[in-house]
């Protein structure tokens, strides 16, 4: 199920404006990967190059190699829907689709890209809301539309969107900045859940939150505004946050920034 | 010290001097009372007139009395409200007297008799008669021009917003408002000189329900542009990242999102070609026959019927009173498309409900 994403070279624009340079990094499957860094440095570009949503932003244009395993996700001939299948996302603010209960939040994937079976839908909504620590919450109310739901409910259902494809990477942009504590737990021990089953790639400006549910951290940084954003460094979260091989790593951590 | 001593010994900075909530009201009576005094001193004949004096005297009655009493900025603002008021008011009297003046002269022929018969036998100076001809023509051009429009307008408005870019999208909106300003009448004429003059063919209601289009397809695309415009961009996002095409993303989350904005929208379309006369005229010629062709031959509409009972009557008063419940017939139809428009609006309208 979970795939490595290996990265060389990437260069993402908006119109003429170049958002990252050169980033290479790799992600080993099964494992969660913290994107840090400060605002404006281009981690959620990164994020969306990832699973080819950059290019839905009008004049976005990436430059680059992904390797999803060993598949270019910007070869030719590669169809940016199936990309999206393969590499899934939850975004910063919960965004259920608010014409639809939420059942049919969760079913939307299947039933918006092919058909399948209603017991087969049950099994995989029921499956997917266990997943996202969702199921006791709702199952008996699972008709009733998705934004009745509280924000971190909201965030679950989410999640449980995105998980019920079966993709094989899932891309977090901010999952919990709009949260409450208490629903940032839940969706943290979520993370720790899911990563037995997905390669997980989550940003965030929560130090603490980086520390806590990933493997792996990335510091991207910005010379200055209007500078392209970069890949400072990459490494094991232990190290990243005890004894980071870069100066400019150790001072954001520290708080000491800028 | 404690707080409440020291409230009691100086004056509050919080509270000042406040006019009772009857104010508005006494103003209101008193500006109404001197405006119809002042009327009847001069020898004034038209209610316009003291409602005018009224109102000026409301809302500078309001002013003079509070910026006495209350201070300066609390008169501005009670200003504000009664100018609201008197503009309101202004904005209502014409319709509440129009819907008022209608519904007292059109009722005496209205029923079901009038709702169910043709002109076919009636000559327009006797009494008798009726309007089914006319409702049925209506409902067929109105029809006709909405199966044509509305699927053109909402391709066209799905286009602009969510794939339009560079030229053409703004070539296709600079001809939309364009259209927005043609007369009912130059639709009419174009219908006319294409479609009846160069092929040649008969009038009919079909050849209205055309100029009719040309009319609601620059509102439809409008409105809908508008209200997909409204539908968040994270909604696109969140269906596009599930690995959901383009076009299922528009037609299943989009849409749906959009419908009730867009049916208001269609609706209001409907209810602005609803009531054209000029097009229909040129274009449908009119009958007093039941014709339920709209494809040969003329046909009848109400608005149509309207005028011509009126034009035709030569001081009849039975053709009077037909035009008027013909009238009534019209106007309670656009209100039912209305109500049915807000009802689907409410009904198909994301749920936020727990």
């Amino acid at each position: 199920m979970a795939k490595r994403i290996d990265v060389s070279g990437l260069n993402a624009y908006y119109g003429s404006f170049r958002a990252i340079e050169d980033i290479s990094m790799t992600v080993e499957p099964r494992t969660v990967t913290a994107f840090i860094g400060p605002s404006g440095c281009g981690k959620s570009t990164f994020l969306r190059t990832l699973n080819r949503m950059h290019e839905v932003t009008p004049g976005g244009r990436v430059e680059g190699k992904v390797m999803l395993d060993d598949e270019d996700l910007y070869g030719a001939g590669v169809d940016p829907v199936s990309v999206r299948r393969e590499v899934g996302m939850v975004f910063q603010r919960p965004n259920p689709f608010p014409t639809m209960s939420i059942y049919d939040n969760v079913a939307a994937g299947l039933k918006l890209v092919g058909s399948k079976k209603k017991s087969e839908m049950d099994d995989v909504v029921e499956k997917s809301l266990k997943g996202a620590n969702l199921w006791n919450e709702v199952k008996d109310r699972l008709g009733k539309p998705g934004s009745g739901l509280s924000g971190g409910q909201q965030q679950r259902l989410c999640i449980a969107r995105a998980i019920a494809v079966e993709p094989n990477v899932l891309l977090m942009d901010e999952p919990c900045s709009a949260l409450d504590p208490i629903s940032t737990l839940a969706i943290e021990d979520l993370i720790g859940e899911l990563k037995e089953r997905f390669t997980i790639v989550i940003v965030t400006h929560n130090m603490q939150q980086a520390a806590r549910v990933s493997d792996r951290t990335a510091f991207f940084n910005l010379a200055a505004v209007g500078q392209p954003g970069k890949l400072i460094e990459i490494d094991d979260t232990e190290r990243i946050f005890s004894n980071p091989s870069v100066q400019a790593t150790e001072d954001y951590i520290s708080g000491r920034f800028g | 010290m404690s707080n409440a001593t020291l409230s009691g010994k100086r004056p509050s900075t919080l509270r000042a001097a406040s006019l009772p909530k009857w104010f508005s009201w006494a103003v209101a009576a008193a500006s109404v009372a001197l405006g119809l005094g002042v009327s009847a001193a001069l020898g004034l004949e038209s209610s316009i007139q003291w409602a005018l004096i009224a109102g000026v005297l409301f809302v500078a009655g309001t002013f003079g009395i509070a910026a006495r009493v209350e201070g300066k900025r609390q008169a501005k603002d009670r200003v504000a409200t009664s100018v609201v008021w008197v503009a309101f008011l202004l904005a209502v009297a014409p319709l509440a007297s129009l819907v008022w003046e209608t519904v007292s002269r059109g009722v005496k022929v209205l029923d079901m008799y009038f709702l169910t018969h043709s002109m076919g036998v009636v000559a327009d100076t006797e009494p008798g008669g009726g309007i089914y001809h006319a409702i049925l023509g209506t409902l067929e051009q109105v029809g006709l021009a909405t199966l044509i429009s509305v699927p053109i307008g909402v391709l066209t408005a799905i286009y602009l917003v969510e794939y339009g870019r560079g030229k053409l999208a703004k070539a296709v909106t600079f001809f939309v408002d364009v259209m927005t300003g043609v007369p009912s009448i130059v639709a009419g004429l174009f219908i006319l000189s294409t479609w009846i003059l160069i092929l040649d063919m008969g009038p009919s209601g079909f050849a209205g329900a055309m100029a009719l289009t040309i009319l609601m397809l620059p509102v439809v695309v409008r409105s809908t542009e508008e209200m997909l415009k409204l539908v968040p961009n994270e909604l696109r996002e969140a269906s596009l990242a599930l690995g959901v095409p383009k076009w299922r993303t528009i037609l299943k989350v989009v849409l749906p999102t959009a419908i009730g904005g867009i049916t208001t929208g269609v609706m209001l379309a409907v209810a602005r070609i609803a009531g054209e006369t000029a097009p229909v005229l040129l274009l449908v010629w009119g009958s007093n026959f039941i014709n339920t062709n709209p494809f040969s031959d003329p046909q009848a509409s109400l608005p149509m019927y309207i005028y011509l009972q009126y034009a035709n009557s030569g001081g009849s008063g039975a053709a009077y009173d037909r035009a008027w419940a013909a009238a009534l017939t019209l106007i309670a139809f656009i209100m039912i498309l209305n109500l049915a428009a807000r009802g689907i609006a409410r009904w198909k309208a994301p749920k936020s409900g727990r």
